[in-house]
């Protein structure tokens, strides 16, 4: 019988010039990824280049039934790692039909934050390590895991090899390579501390595309979980008790940081961020709480210090920066489910904009 | 040893000017598509250079035994994504052999409607949006649903990703391809709000030509569930209860709609359309009665309503479309088992020749 896979990986660039756009946006909880398709003539190499469209807000919860129309404006583009050829996938924000961001689009803020003049001349880079959770599909419980039970405790785990420690690594390499293919700015991955937790980083992005290649990267790999038949989980304390918690961990630099004389910058960056810690802590992710517990290599969510190598501070600052006084730090506080348009655009407000009174 | 993959493979193009030709029809029921393939010279691509053909109707509902020739009508071709090379498959009508429309060639009568001047002039426009639910082969509950039981309530799955939330999507994903590849207007995909449905959309199509490119694409569909192992259904209320149902919402628009002053056109046309509410419903579907109820984003079937981007109305109006002044409007209430010949034409022949 003729193949699904031959027909799935059909290409069409011999016999049409027509192109598929998989548009991307997020949903009513703000954490949901939603996407559909539509055909438009191609080659697409501009999000200008694409029209505007529209979905059913009623059926994410971000618009009522008898005004359900919700529009999308494309803002990124990336390559689509599964249906390849010209095809692509299009990252889009969410407004009503008036012109209005949604409540939930939280990217127009950041966009904001991001294009004013003195944000824009520190040329902020972000470098996001996204950890998550595979989870069985039926039972919800870590793969790997055994069910109705638990692994050996944690130890043996973080970059392990070896189907007895190292759960998963088909979805993770698959996803690597997805993200590269779709120009993702992806810069590694590894194991986690707690078995059937993975991690990757993305950056250093400039602004608002260290947000937008994140929400693709996790789009990405929760259709690559799809056809693998397991279950992404981006919850921070997935398992309670002697387990690690997932976060999203930001490092985050500005020019000043990056040339001589950049670690008295960054030090007073981090005394801001200090005195703004509970309104950050309100924005960076639900149920940060189970996490940042001040065990599991976090710091107590009530509590703000920073530290040079330090784990178990909020914020840390590496070796390397502090010997060449300059460089970047890392705030350890976001959770794996926290939004990167958030996180991003509140460091660089804070950091840049905010006078500090 | 040879392996079967290498063999359906085989591109002939190299040894031989034969191609294969698909015949596509609809049987008895109206909904049920048939096919069989002969071997032709090649290459083909104007339906008119295609012999007629016949079928045994007396297998299909739709001629006695003792007089069961059926003739087809060559009407549309398409690139065949199964067997690609120069093979192609072909939508058919059916005729007796005295030359008459048989009762279920609904194409014949739309042709008609569709070719009068009138219409013809007004260049109709069909945009339609083919839902369908992917049910387990041998137990007939839905693709991905625990048998025995029921998936959690409705919400994350619309336009969703994820193995606990869309099932299916190699189908849909292939049926895309394999649509564009055989010269199918698709216009787009979408995973649906029941889980295990989907939705997929051709157009916009001039006349005829949606009603033939839908039923092509519901072949294709048919074709690929046959290869994946799962069954396609065009029921448009498959499962009772707090789920949705299916339906074939038909995007629609003429030139003069297209054109500036087009919104009162619109207007003028969903009246018409409002006072053969009852004649349009009974032809819009079987079993439409248990999907239009007045929930789960339906008008009720014996309530007419339309509004600006209300999904609960029987016809909405885009936003966009009030805006400019012009477009297009939508009637929701076709189902999903539709006959698109039936439908696009009836929508036509209200708003354009008929008058109240």
């Amino acid at each position: 019988m003729a193949n699904l896979t031959d027909l799935v990986n059909l290409n069409l660039s011999d016999c049409t010039d027509s192109i598929i756009a998989e548009y991307i946006w997020i949903g009513g909880s703000g954490i949901d990824v939603r996407s559909k398709a539509r055909t438009v003539k191609g080659p697409i190499t501009s999000p200008s280049q694409l029209p505007k469209w529209n979905y059913d807000g009623s059926s994410t919860g971000q618009a009522p039934g008898e005004d359900s129309e919700v529009i999308l404006y494309p803002q990124a583009i990336f390559k689509d790692p599964f249906r390849r050829g010209d095809n692509i996938l299009v990252m889009c924000d969410c407004y009503t039909p008036q012109g209005e961001p949604i409540p939930t689009n939280k990217r127009y803020n950041a966009a904001k934050v991001f294009s004013h003049p003195d944000v824009a001349a520190e040329v902020p880079w972000y470098g996001i390590e996204q950890e998550y959770t595979l989870l069985q599909k039926d039972v919800s419980w870590p793969i790997g895991w055994p069910v109705g039970g638990y692994p050996g405790p944690q130890g043996p785990y973080y970059c392990a090899a070896g189907a007895d420690k190292a759960f998963g690594r088909d979805v993770v390499d698959a996803h690597y390579k997805a993200c590269i293919y779709a120009g993702i700015n992806i810069s590694g991955i590894n194991g986690e501390v707690m078995p059937g937790q993975w991690e990757f980083q993305v950056g250093p992005s400039v602004g608002i595309s260290a947000a937008d290649e994140i929400w693709v990267a996790r789009y990405i790999l929760e259709r690559i979980t799809e056809m693998a038949g397991v279950v992404l989980s981006l919850d921070p304390k997935p398992i309670k008790g002697d387990w690690n918690g997932a976060g999203a961990h930001t490092n985050y630099s500005t020019k000043s940081m990056r040339e001589p004389g950049g670690y008295e910058v960054i030090k007073k960056a981090i005394e801001k961020l200090g005195k703004r810690h509970k309104e950050h802590i309100a924005a960076y992710g639900e149920g940060n709480e189970r996490r940042l517990t001040g065990r599991h290599e976090t710091a107590d969510i009530n509590t703000f210090k920073w530290g040079v190598a330090n784990r178990g501070a909020s914020i840390r600052v590496g070796r390397d920066t502090e010997k060449e006084g300059k460089g970047y730090f890392e705030d350890r506080r976001p959770a794996s489910n926290m939004d990167p348009y958030v996180v991003t655009g509140m460091i660089a407000e804070t950091t840049i904009l905010w006078k500090g009174n």
